[in-house]
C-alpha cells in the first residue's frame, strides 16, 4: 500500500471513470429496493421497472439525437464496441468482410478486430494517424474497397483526447452501403453528438464516464441497419441483447445523460479553462515537456503530457504520494510491457512515450486543484530527472555545447 | 501494488548520483524498454568502497537500484558478484510478478560495473560479470535496432515470462534457471 500523507486529494483520472452524481445514485436506489421488479414481467412490479427503463432509454437517445428504439442497453462501452464490430461483420458477411479502423482505437475495438482476423471472418485495415493523433478522412477514402462493410473510427481518443473528423468519415460511408461505427465513449456527454447530422450508423456510449454508474452502456443502431446479437437468450432489448434488464443501471445512465445534456456547455467551458491552465502551466514550469495530442481539436478535460527523461509510473507513484490521481501511457501501467499504442502510432519515441502522463479533469475539479498540481509536479519531475541517466546525458551535452 | 519497503526505496533512494573518478561503470537496459540503470563503483582493496546509481525507470527499477547499492556497499567484489536480481527483489520483500523480469536489472548493472573494473585492471572477468551465453545468443538473433547486449533481461525475458505464465508456473518465485545468476 502506498502511504498518502498529502494534505489534498485531487482526482484527475476522469477518463478512467467518474464519481456517480449523488442525485443519480439516489434515483437508482429505488429500483433496487422498492421498485425492484424484472422489466420483462407482466405484473405491476415489472411494469414500473419497464417504464423506468424506457424512460432512461429515451434520455440516453436524446443526448445523441437518436430515437429510443435505436438504443440497445448493455453492460458498457466494451460490449457496445464488441457488438458493433463483430455484430456488423457477422450480419454483413454476404456482402464483404473488409473493415477499416485506426491504430489508435481502444483495445475493445482493436482486439475485437484482431479476433475477427484470426477467425478468418474479416480483413482489417488499421489506418495511421499524424503526430497529433488525427486520422485524415482522405486515408479513409483511399482505404475503402468494394468489399468494405464497416468503418470504425473513435469520436475522440481516450488517451490523448484528439477529436476525429467523424462528420467527414460519416459522409464517405453514406450511400456506399458501408456501416459507420464510432466509439464515442469519451465524447458522449462531453461534446455535442448528433447521429443524424454526423452520418453515424453505430455508436458506443458508456455511463460511468458521464457521472453515471458502472456496468451499463449503450449501442446506438440506426433503424434498418443489421447487426448480429452477441448475447443470446431472452427477448430483451428487441432481441438484440438478451439478459435481464439492468433497471437501476439504466435509470442512473438515463439521468446522468439528461444532466450531461443540460450542463454540457457550462461543463465544457469550465473544463477547457482548467485544462488549458494546467497544460500551459506545466509546459511553462517544466522544461522538456510536450503536449501529446491536438492543441485545439481536443476533449475538454484531457491533458496528456510527456516529461522527457523520466518514466510515467514513477511520476504516477510520486503524484499519488501527494494525493494526485492520474494515469500514464507508460508500459509499466499498461500491463503489456509496451508503451501506449496510441503514443507510438503518433510517432513518439518509446522513451518519450514511457514518460507520458494523462490528467483528465472532471466537474468536481477546481482552480485550486490545478494550482496544487502546478505546485507539486515540477519538484517531482526535478527529483526523478536528477536520478535519470538520460537527463544527465542531455545536461552534459548542453554544457559541452556551451563550452565549445 | 508495491510494498512499503519498495516504496521507501523509491521515495528515498540510497546512493543516487555519480562517481566522477569511478573505477568501474555498468549500464543495462534500454530507453525502448523504459528502464536504464547505471551503476558506478569505487573499489579499494577488493572492496566496494563507494557506489552510486542513476536510473530511468518505474518504481521497481528505482527501488531495486537503491537496494542493490545498499546491499553491496563495503562488500568484497566476490560477495557483490554473488548478489543476483532475485536477491535484490527478496531484500525488498518481493516485487509484483510482472516487474520481476522487466525492471529488476540492478544486479546486472552492478555485475557490469565489476566487470568493467576488472577489465580496466587487466584481471580476469569474474563469473558474475560475463554476459551469459543465452544473452549473447539473443543479441545475435535480436532486432538490430535494439541493443540487447545492454538489455539482457528485457526483451528475451518478456517472451520467457509469457511462456511461464502459459505453463502456469508461479513466476513470482523466479524461474528455476535464471540466466543471470
Amino acid at each position: 500500500m502506498t502511504q498518502t500523507t498529502a494534505s489534498r486529494r485531487v482526482y484527475l483520472d476522469h477518463a478512467a471513470t467518474t464519481p456517480v452524481r449523488p442525485e443519480v445514485a439516489e434515483a437508482m436506489l429505488r429500483f433496487m429496493v422498492t421498485d425492484f421488479g424484472n422489466a420483462s414481467s407482466v405484473h405491476s412490479f415489472g411494469r414500473v421497472a419497464k417504464e423506468a427503463t424506457e424512460n432512461a432509454r429515451a434520455q440516453v437517445a436524446s443526448l445523441m439525437g437518436a430515437r429510443p428504439e435505436e438504443i440497445v442497453l448493455m453492460s458498457g462501452g466494451t460490449e457496445a464496441d464488441n457488438m458493433a464490430i463483430r455484430g456488423a461483420v457477422l450480419a454483413n458477411a454476404g456482402r464483404g468482410r473488409h473493415v477499416i479502423t485506426t491504430k489508435i482505437e481502444h483495445h475493445a475495438v482493436l482486439h475485437t478486430c484482431e479476433g475477427l482476423e484470426k477467425e478468418g471472418l474479416a480483413e482489417v485495415t488499421y489506418l495511421p494517424v499524424d503526430a497529433q493523433a488525427l486520422v485524415s478522412a482522405e486515408t479513409v477514402a483511399e482505404a475503402i474497397r468494394p468489399d468494405t462493410v464497416l468503418v470504425s473510427l473513435m469520436f475522440a481518443n481516450n488517451e490523448v483526447g484528439t477529436i476525429q473528423p467523424v462528420a467527414e468519415v460519416g459522409r464517405l460511408c453514406q450511400g456506399k452501403g458501408i456501416l459507420f461505427h464510432t466509439d464515442a465513449v469519451q465524447a458522449y456527454g462531453a461534446l455535442p453528438v448528433d447521429v443524424d447530422a454526423l452520418g453515424i450508423d453505430l455508436l458506443s456510449a458508456s455511463s460511468h464516464k458521464i457521472y453515471g454508474p458502472k456496468g451499463i452502456g449503450a449501442l446506438f443502431i440506426r433503424k434498418g441497419r443489421k447487426v448480429h446479437p452477441l448475447i443470446t437468450g431472452g427477448f430483451q432489448e428487441r432481441n438484440r441483447r438478451a439478459g435481464t434488464s439492468n433497471v437501476p443501471g439504466a435509470v442512473g445512465f438515463g439521468l446522468a445523460a439528461e444532466l450531461a445534456m443540460k450542463e454540457m456547455e457550462g461543463r465544457r467551458r469550465r473544463l477547457v479553462a482548467l485544462r488549458d491552465r494546467l497544460i500551459n502551466g506545466l509546459v511553462k514550469k517544466i522544461e522538456f515537456t510536450r503536449l501529446n495530442g491536438h492543441p485545439t481539436l481536443r476533449l475538454p478535460n484531457n491533458a496528456n503530457l510527456s516529461f522527457e527523461f523520466v518514466e510515467g509510473e514513477s511520476i504516477l507513484l510520486s503524484l499519488d504520494m501527494k494525493g494526485v490521481a492520474a494515469s500514464s501511457g507508460s508500459a509499466c501501467t499498461s500491463g503489456s510491457l509496451e508503451p501506449s499504442h496510441v503514443l507510438l502510432a503518433m510517432g513518439l519515441p518509446p522513451e518519450v512515450a514511457h514518460g507520458s502522463v494523462r490528467m483528465t479533469l472532471g466537474t468536481g475539479n477546481t482552480d485550486e486543484d490545478v494550482d496544487y498540481v502546478l505546485e507539486v509536479l515540477p519538484p517531482i519531475i526535478d527529483r526523478l530527472r536528477a536520478m535519470s541517466p538520460l537527463h544527465a546525458k542531455v545536461v552534459a551535452e548542453r554544457v559541452a555545447r556551451k563550452g565549445g | 501494488m508495491y510494498n512499503q519497503r519498495v516504496m521507501d526505496h523509491f521515495s528515498q533512494p540510497r546512493n543516487v548520483g555519480d562517481i566522477p573518478d569511478a573505477d568501474g561503470v555498468g549500464e543495462v537496459g534500454n530507453p525502448v524498454c523504459g528502464d536504464i540503470m547505471r551503476i558506478a563503483i569505487k573499489v579499494r582493496a577488493d572492496r566496494i568502497e563507494d557506489i552510486k546509481f542513476k536510473t530511468f525507470g518505474c518504481g521497481a527499477a528505482i527501488a531495486t537500484s537503491s537496494m542493490v547499492t545498499e546491499l553491496v556497499k563495503g562488500k568484497t567484489l566476490q560477495e557483490a558478484e554473488e548478489i543476483s536480481n532475485r536477491t535484490v527483489a527478496e531484500a525488498l520483500g518481493g516485487l509484483p510478478a510482472i516487474k520481476m523480469h522487466c525492471s529488476n536489472l540492478a544486479a546486472d548493472a552492478l555485475h557490469r560495473a565489476i566487470e568493467d573494473y576488472r577489465r580496466r585492471n587487466g584481471g580476469a572477468v569474474g563469473p558474475g560479470g560475463a554476459p551469459s551465453v543465452a544473452a549473447g545468443a539473443r543479441a545475435a538473433s535480436g532486432p538490430a535496432a535494439h541493443d540487447e547486449d545492454k538489455c539482457p533481461s528485457c526483451c528475451g525475458k518478456i517472451a520467457q515470462l509469457g511462456r511461464e505464465l502459459a505453463e502456469g508456473r508461479d513466476i513470482t518465485a523466479g524461474p528455476p534457471s535464471d540466466p543471470i545468476k
